[in-house]
């Protein structure tokens, strides 16, 4: 769509997010990769909550649709993506890490679980003044291990053109995913 | 009055990871310390145990989403060392292309779409509408160019590497394939508006300079300390190939022109109990005086001159305003877009030279040597890969030293400058949005890239020093 001629809908403005639990960004600069289209999804959509590009400390109630990065790999990661699951209509995972955790969970190989005794150390210090340091889980786990997915979009990362595919079908009130769409594969 | 004696910023926002600000404040309400806490750990150095080198350039490219292509770079230049062979011209001229590429798309991304709604709609700004949908509102031209600008970046480096983002291009001995004449083209046909938008970046953020911009908190972010980065052979910008250049905060020479292995002569890291990332700082010093910093302020301080006519007019003018060793943390973000206009050029140059499209891009070898160190400039600084191999070429040891983690010292001290200038005194209460917003704009001058950080495990020489509340040290270990 050329964003010159964007027509703004008379709905309410959507509301998006992004979250990124154990990712590299690669998935969200995969986002910004749509580029001038941007502007075309800004016009739809307002960006209510997004670590990587906005200031919203807190994951907000009543959000439309989440991408979300990254896999689970920490206590935190599950809480938020139980919170995220609980104020969002659509919850998409955006990647292989989110969907089968991808290079995060290439950790599992390491004998001594990343140094957890190491982290934990860290969360007291100085006089116990800084609040702990998130605890990482055993194992690391693919989004949908913790919460219902309502789609997925694999790639490492997923071409911007897919993700702006499936962001359009959102804005137009199509099912995010085509049912007679080619089949989704990894990679 | 209610007195917080800690506040936690978390997370931090507009910036690339996971972390939070700690800042912690005495019984009157002076603050003492403010800390960055990154709060991920990956374990990059620990899981490519065991694996082979030549996997490295695609699994290291996964630490980070922005700067792929750096971690992609140095693992083929160590694995180059391993092979002991240099590549062949072509594979070196595309190398330096995508690095360049990726500094320009990088530099965009910080200040365009992640720092500009701080320094262009203003700190008072509220936080909805703070962002790159804000800037696209209230700015569309600026937010247009800078788009467009980081799409130049991306576009060139999948025009090399088959994808912008981990394309699998750089391999041990060069690289993969060879640059075809429309992907070159391409690249040329799109310089043009590139050039336009790098102007009217700069056009735009000078105005603000001018309007005094961040002049009344230069004091207070402007830190001695002493610079770290490549230069060419005659002390040229440069960032693929170079020697490393460190000086002092007056500009005088601490070391120069040495190789990616002295690396660990010149530089040590400690560990603070609260952190997880560590420490780095200049061997010769010793911690914490070795306070060093690495990036754009630092390139920009090591070189003598940048070698094209736009950048080098664009850098006296940067130094006419700051100096000649410039300390202000914020004058980082001019640096980036000096920086960008020599990225422009020196791409433009490239394009023209006719050994970029020579079909031969590899050279083959085997394993002739067990450890390497790979090194090149990241958009956020010097990063080194340190890898030792067996004879079967698979990972004994991995050390990865990157920029943001070079840079944790001087971003502490940034924020603590910046806490004490903005909260001491003040009543939890009376503490605005804006005024935390402030503190974390000075990590986000430093453009961290927190994904690649954390994975520095300390596997330099180690020294850990423990001090009571009046700084005397209680406890020493070093390794
Ligand atoms: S799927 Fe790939 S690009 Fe996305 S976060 Fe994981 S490693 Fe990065």
């Amino acid at each position: 769509m050329s964003p010159e001629f964007v027509t703004v809908p008379a709905r309410p403005r959507l509301r998006l997010a992004t979250a990124w639990l154990a990712g590299c960004s690669g998935c969200h600069m995969a986002l910004l990769d749509l580029h001038l289209e941007l502007i075309a999804l800004a016009a739809h959509a307002d960006l209510v909550a997004s670590a990587a590009l906005c200031d919203a400390k807190e994951y907000p109630d009543r959000v439309d649709l989440c991408l979300v990065e990254g896999a689970v790999a920490s206590e935190e990661n599950r809480q938020f993506a139980r919170r995220i699951r609980e104020r969002t209509a659509l919850v998409v995972a955006l990647g292989d890490c989110a969907i089968h955790t991808n290079i995060t969970g290439l950790r599992h190989r390491c004998r001594n679980g990343l140094g957890q005794t190491a982290i934990e150390a860290a969360a007291g210090g100085r006089e116990g003044l800084d609040p702990p340091l998130p605890k990482l889980l055993p194992m690391v786990l693919p989004l949908e291990a913790v919460i219902a997915v309502d789609a997925s979009l694999p790639g490492c990362p997923p071409s911007a053109d897919r993700i702006g595919n499936l962001l359009r079908r959102w804005w137009q009130q199509q099912p995010l995913i085509p049912p007679d769409g080619p089949p989704q594969r990894f990679g | 009055m209610t007195m917080e004696r800690r506040l936690v910023i978390e997370p931090l926002t507009r910036i690339e990871g996971h972390a939070r600000i700690t800042i912690h404040r005495d019984r009157q309400g002076l603050v003492q310390e403010a800390r960055l806490q990154v709060l991920e750990r990956r374990g990059f150095e620990q899981f490519c145990l065991g694996r082979p080198f030549t996997e490295m350039p695609a699994l290291t490219a996964r630490i980070c989403g922005i700067c792929p292509v750096s971690h992609q770079l140095a693992a083929a230049a160590a694995g180059d060392q391993l092979l002991a062979l240099e590549p062949p011209p072509a594979a070196r001229r595309l190398r330096s292309l995508l690095a360049l590429a990726q500094i320009i798309q990088s530099h965009a991304l910080a200040f365009f779409h992640l720092s500009s709604p701080d320094l262009l709609l203003g700190w008072e700004t509220p936080p909805e509408r703070r962002h790159l949908f804000g800037l696209i509102a209230a700015e569309p031209e600026l937010a247009r160019a800078g788009i467009r600008l980081r799409q130049f970046g991306q576009d060139a480096i999948e025009a090399v590497a088959g994808q912008s983002i981990h394309g699998a291009w750089a391999v041990p001995g060069g690289g993969l394939h060879s640059l075809r004449v429309d992907g070159r083209d391409r690249i040329r046909d799109a310089l043009p508006q590139a050039r336009l938008d790098a102007r009217f970046g700069l056009e735009r953020y000078k105005q603000v300079l001018d309007r005094g911009g961040l002049a009344d908190l230069e004091a207070i972010v402007s830190l001695k300390s002493l610079f770290l980065g490549l230069v060419g052979p005659e002390g040229q910008w440069c960032v693929q190939g170079g020697a490393l250049r460190l000086i002092e905060a007056d500009g005088r020479l601490q070391a120069d022109q040495r190789p990616a292995g002295d690396y660990g002569q010149l530089l040590a890291e400690a560990e603070e109990p609260w952190s997880l990332m560590t420490f780095p700082y200049v061997r010769a010093l010793g911690y914490p005086r070795g306070l060093y910093r690495v990036g754009p302020l630092a390139r920009l301080n090591v070189c003598n001159q940048i070698g094209t006519a736009w950048a080098a007019s664009e850098l006296a003018e940067y130094r006419q305003r700051n100096g000649r060793i410039v300390l202000n943390a914020f004058a980082s973000h001019q640096a980036r877009l000096v920086e960008i206009v020599a990225c422009l050029e020196a791409i433009e140059q490239l394009l023209e030279d006719p050994e970029l499209l020579d079909p031969l891009v590899r050279h083959r070898a085997s394993l002739n040597r067990l450890e390497a160190v790979g090194m090149g400039e990241a958009p956020r600084g010097t990063l080194f890969h340190h890898y030792r191999v067996n004879p079967d070429g698979l990972l004994e040891h991995v050390n990865l030293l990157v920029a943001t983690g070079q840079n944790n010292l001087a971003m502490n001290r940034t924020i603590t400058a910046l806490a004490r200038h903005h909260l001491d005194g003040l009543g939890t209460a009376s503490i605005p949005e804006a005024l935390l917003n402030r503190i974390e704009a000075g990590i986000r001058a430093f453009d961290p890239c927190l994904s690649c950080a954390t994975h520095a495990a300390g596997q330099m020489a180690l020294q850990v020093q423990l001090f009571d509340a009046d700084g005397s040290l209680l406890a020493e270990r070093r390794r």
